[in-house]
């Protein structure tokens, strides 16, 4: 059983019907118990960071997540959370991970959101890609971005290289949208599905 | 390198997909449920739904349009077409469209896309623009495009951007069913002109228009219909061409 955090700021109908499409029971709650009893959860997120983190607060789940010991994979604005702090909002976040997320500042042409498909590429072996030789496209939308660091999984580059996934013990993180990156997308989950 | 976009539009009308030469003349071209998931399968990027009938009583037909392609589709998804308040925006995303696109109702009421991108972002709201060139100035039209307007599309375009759009797509109602092309020199002035990314759609009708599209005018997406439902272009086939053009896509 997979929880999919709800905390009104994410596309959870979507996360869940990319499970479902795996047939992997999930279910979509803010409820500690059953976040506390699934196998795993997933952090979905989109939208406004600190707006994302008052909300987690009013939900009282913040110290679910920072104490949780089993899968857990955040999403877009949810990956953004693990970090210590974001400029949007200049909000304190989970501090799952070091660092800061830091906005694009646009160079020539480039548009502001990053939009649309881009290649990630695996940096080391991990178990959410799992041919990590070979970059693959995912779709991503963000304003905001996590740099590279010890934690980085995999990285993309759009105006600057950033993290495309990150990870520490048993915290995952994508920046892409896993649930509307097709086939590709697909994959991550299904990997995701599988650590244990 | 972030690739361009190839978006196949749907144009919905009673729950099936349609398609008209300039805005009239509609034809049957089937399910639009089944012909989103081809489209998923044979690589488009994202998919765009506009309901032209657009009417009350379709509130919820579009509404179980959207939960059945969001079960479908692995791709994101806009739709459109009548959205004019935003609790119909905050149903829509619910049931797992990832934008929504608002067109007419902007024009009526520029503070709605305001409303929208401070509630849900602007990463989900795609502004709409129709417009015809009359000597040097592109007017924009409403409903469908039958309606002008003395709106200038430049101007209303950066009005969007700076109340919260987050992508403009812009249809040349000149070029849209003609086939001849896309309006390039528009589009490389407006694409110029905006911060945030643009959708260029109307007048597809060869895989070399697309070319000269992604070469010559740097939008980020190009949107058809007609010419991807019937396949006389096909998604991979395009893709392929553009790659040898040195053009940046997603390929299968």
């Amino acid at each position: 059983m997979t929880a999919i955090v709800d905390y009104d700021a994410g596309n959870t109908r979507s996360v869940a019907n990319a499970l479902e499409r795996l047939n992997a029971a999930h279910i979509i709650t803010s409820e500690v118990e059953l976040i506390m009893s699934a196998d795993r959860l997933i952090l979905p997120g989109v939208g406004h960071a600190a707006d994302a983190m008052e909300k987690l607060e009013s939900k009282k789940l913040i110290h679910v997540l920072k104490n949780y010991k089993k899968a857990f994979l955040g999403i877009c604005l949810g990956m953004q959370l693990m970090f210590e702090s974001s400029e949007e909002g200049d909000t304190e976040c989970l501090g799952l991970l070091p660092g800061k997320v830091l906005r694009f500042r646009a160079e020539n042409s480039e548009k502001v959101p990053h939009m649309g498909w881009n290649d990630v590429q695996a940096v080391v072996q991990n178990p959410l890609f799992g041919n990590y030789e070979q970059s693959q496209e995912y779709y991503f939308v963000h304003s905001y971005y996590a740099p590279t660091g010890n934690y980085t999984l995999a990285s993309c580059s759009y105006i600057t290289p950033f993290s495309a996934a990150v990870a520490k013990d048993n915290f995952f993180g994508v920046q892409f949208h896993p649930e509307k990156s097709g086939i590709a997308g697909q994959q991550i989950l299904s990997n995701f599905l599988k650590i244990r | 390198m972030l690739k361009k976009r190839i978006i196949p539009c749907l144009d919905i009308k009673e729950g099936r997909t349609v398609k008209g030469t300039n805005f009239v003349n509609l034809r049957d071209a089937g399910d639009p449920v089944e012909l989103a998931e081809r489209y998923d399968h044979e690589g488009a990027d994202e998919l765009v739904f506009l309901d032209i009938s657009a009417t009350l009583e379709n509130r919820n037909t579009l509404t179980e349009l959207v939960k059945r392609v969001a079960k479908t589709v692995r791709i994101p998804f806009t739709v459109g077409g009548g959205i004019s308040d935003e609790n119909f925006v905050y149903e829509l995303l619910q049931h797992g469209a990832d934008k929504v696109c608002i067109n007419s109702a902007a024009l009526r009421n520029p503070d709605l896309i305001n409303r929208i991108a401070d509630r849900f972002g602007s990463q989900c709201l795609v502004v709409a623009i129709d417009a015809r060139q009359s000597g040097n100035t592109w007017f924009v039209h409403t409903h469908g495009g039958t309606r002008p307007t003395d709106t200038v599309l430049f101007a209303w375009a950066k009005e969007s951007q700076e109340r919260g759009a987050g992508e403009i797509l812009f249809t040349s109602m000149d070029h849209d069913g003609t086939k001849k092309g896309f309006a390039l020199q528009a589009l490389h002035a407006l694409n110029q002109q905006l911060e945030i990314p643009v959708i260029a759609s109307g007048g597809a009708g060869n895989t070399a228009h697309f070319v000269e599209l992604f070469e010559q005018t740097g939008v980020s997406a190009a949107l058809a219909a007609s010419i991807f439902h019937y396949r006389e272009i096909e998604i991979q086939d395009l893709k392929n061409i553009l790659d040898s053009h040195k053009v940046p896509v997603r390929k299968l």
